[in-house]
């Protein structure tokens, strides 16, 4: 650059290397300004607001009414446990499933790589779509589950609403997460698994430890990172999970997730105010599962 | 468990009379996974070809005897699902573009140069990689309206970068650090400015990482469905996503629900998908890994 040859010093050099840094780096600062930072903080101010939208009436600054609201509110308080199991039980069964279907794709075998194909099918496919072929496989009438379950395996008196009775709709929707996400767990988990260097398992092998042990020792411990950055990942997702639910159960009220009660407040309610209250709260759940694997892991770690 | 499950590292089962059971036990699960993957869209297809006799009857037939293309033709012919194609291919490219164009120049920066807020800039990224869209999205109603934007695609555009920004930034970083200094050096010996290396030396080389970004930008574009679903309404705006969930929405009762079409459609919508997927396997993994996010 002219100006640096110029200034013939480093520290000029630097000075016009950092103009030239924050220059390229404008266009996103100023997007992640825009659709990100200021949002931010503009759920936060409106969340201590009655803001409605389309309301003639100015909104009023209303101080933490829509928090103690959203205290003793029921249905608020079940979309929170909704939410919450629905992560531990998904986040759990998809780190086991997807362990174990990692370390079978890990092992050599013919059409391996076809089954590695196969795998990004779920995670191509848009989530409405899944939940809308899975809503057909679980149709009352016609679904080919009932049929199964009923007229070929008898397992079942009679055909079951999975989506509409209380006690099925809950194990409905984890499975159809199961299938969508899965197979995109097994793949973190597979390029976790290939970083473990053969050699090893050979010097394992050698000292006559059996299969198990190597999978205790070697294994677990080295898929170790890999198995955190897909946990903590797969929480956060799951933590504000929308589509799948809001496609299966609309606005049904015993199946509603933190992130479809807070979109029905903003957009179908338009009560902006205590939507944003809602949106704050997600995000303070979110913070609180954060806190937890980080006190978790840095204990591990000493 | 079987023997095979634990076998952790990369021996296929041997073969010995136990190592037999093993090996069928194996056999077993990966056809058990293969299933559990594929089927639902097996079924969704099998489903769409079927007339709706054999769709609507008891029990299930599970073979379509009278294979038949109505169900595409009625889809496709439809003007609002060919609107909200339509609509989806522009929203997705745009998004596209412009966070390649955008998140490239970051990249350049925080891969290749040493400044001050440099780590700061970085964990802010990645922190946004993980940001919940549902927090803000009471404030981009907001702001969508103030811009006149509420049920228009520039709506979307502005708003997918959120999700789609930090993750092409991110990546890229990655891709661009790992271009040797002696390329970089040797231009500004010649006199380069910062700008022409960056377009005459750093994006030419940047070509495959911006085509993992891309693809997975566009995959997530093409996927997306809250602020779909609350940035637009009518039926002309719709993207696919908002457009195959009203299927159902307009209809109530298993016999008014379309499935037949419904489930075209998905095909429709998925088959570009997942041959891009298919297609650009090792690209998608290695972008999958570096940035560790969901679709």
């Amino acid at each position: 650059m002219g100006e640096a040859e110029k200034g013939g010093g480093a520290g000029s050099f630097t000075r016009t290397r950092t103009i030239y840094a924050w220059i390229f780096l404008a266009p996103t600062l100023i997007v992640v300004a825009f659709v990100a930072l200021y949002p931010l903080a503009q759920t936060i101010y409106l969340s201590f607001t009655n803001t409605r939208f389309g309301s003639a009436e100015p909104a009023r600054f209303i101080g933490l009414q829509n928090y103690a609201d959203l205290a003793v509110d029921g249905f608020f308080r079940d979309a929170v446990v909704v939410t919450v199991l629905f992560t531990v039980i998904t986040v759990l069964v998809e780190l086991v499933l997807g362990l174990i279907i990692a370390l079978v794709v890990n092992s050599r075998f013919r059409g391996r790589s076809a089954i590695r194909a196969a795998m990004l099918i779920p995670w191509a496919i848009p989530t409405v779509i899944s939940a809308q072929m899975w809503k057909w496989m679980y149709n009352d009438i016609y679904g080919v589950f009932n049929d199964i379950l009923v007229n070929r395996l008898h397992l079942l008196p009679s055909n079951v609403a999975f989506t509409a009775e209380k006690a099925t709709s809950f194990p409905a929707i984890v499975l159809v997460d199961v299938w969508k996400t899965t197979p995109f767990m097994a793949l973190l988990l597979l390029a976790g698994l290939q970083l473990i260097p053969s050699d090893l398992y050979e010097a394992a092998r050698v000292d006559g430890a059996t299969r198990m042990q190597m999978f205790t020792r070697i294994t677990l411990p080295l898929l170790r990172p890999s198995l955190l950055v897909a946990l903590i990942f797969r929480t956060l997702d799951s933590l504000r999970v929308f589509d799948v639910f809001y496609v299966m159960f609309g606005s049904r009220p015993d199946m509603q997730t933190m992130a479809t009660y807070a979109q029905q407040n903003l957009v179908a309610i338009s009560d902006v105010g205590y939507g944003s209250a809602i949106s704050v709260a997600i995000f303070l759940v979110i913070a609180v599962f954060i806190a937890l694997y980080m006190v978790v892991f840095r204990r591990e770690e000493m | 468990m079987s023997d095979a499950d634990q076998d952790a590292g990369a021996a296929p089962p041997r073969r010995t009379p136990g190592g037999l059971l093993g090996r069928a036990a194996f056999t077993l699960l990966v056809g058990a996974i293969l299933v559990f993957t594929v089927f639902p869209f097996l079924w969704a297809f099998l489903s769409s070809i079927k007339p709706n006799a054999e769709l609507f009857a008891t029990p299930v037939q599970y073979w379509p005897a009278h294979p038949t293309l109505e169900n595409y033709r009625l889809v496709l012919a439809s003007g609002d699902f060919q609107r909200a194609l339509l609509n989806s291919a522009i929203v997705a490219v745009s998004v596209t573009a412009l966070s390649i164009a955008i998140g490239s120049m970051a990249a350049y920066a925080l891969g290749r140069f040493r400044f001050r807020g440099r780590s700061l800039v970085l964990y802010t990224v990645l922190a946004m990689t993980m940001f919940p869209q549902i927090a803000v999205l009471g404030a981009l109603f907001q702001m969508v309206n103030l811009f006149k934007l509420y049920n228009e695609l520039p709506a979307l555009v502005l708003t997918y970068l959120i999700f789609t920004l930090p993750f092409t930034v991110w990546v890229m970083t990655g891709f661009l650090k790992s271009v040797p200094v002696e390329v970089e050096e040797a231009a500004y010996v010649d006199g380069a400015t910062p700008f022409q290396v960056f377009y005459k030396i750093m994006l030419p080389l940047a070509v495959p990482g911006m085509a993992t970004t891309g693809l997975l930008a566009f995959i997530a574009a093409w996927n997306e469905f809250l602020f779909a679903l609350s940035f637009t309404q009518t039926p002309e705006k719709r993207t696919i996503t908002y457009a195959i969930q009203s299927f159902s929405a307009t209809t109530s009762g298993a016999f008014e629900i379309p499935w037949g079409q419904m489930m075209a459609a998905s095909v429709v919508v998925t088959v570009p998908l997942i041959a891009l997927a298919l297609i650009f396997q090792r690209r998608i993994l290695s972008g999958l890994t570096a940035g560790a996010v969901k679709g």
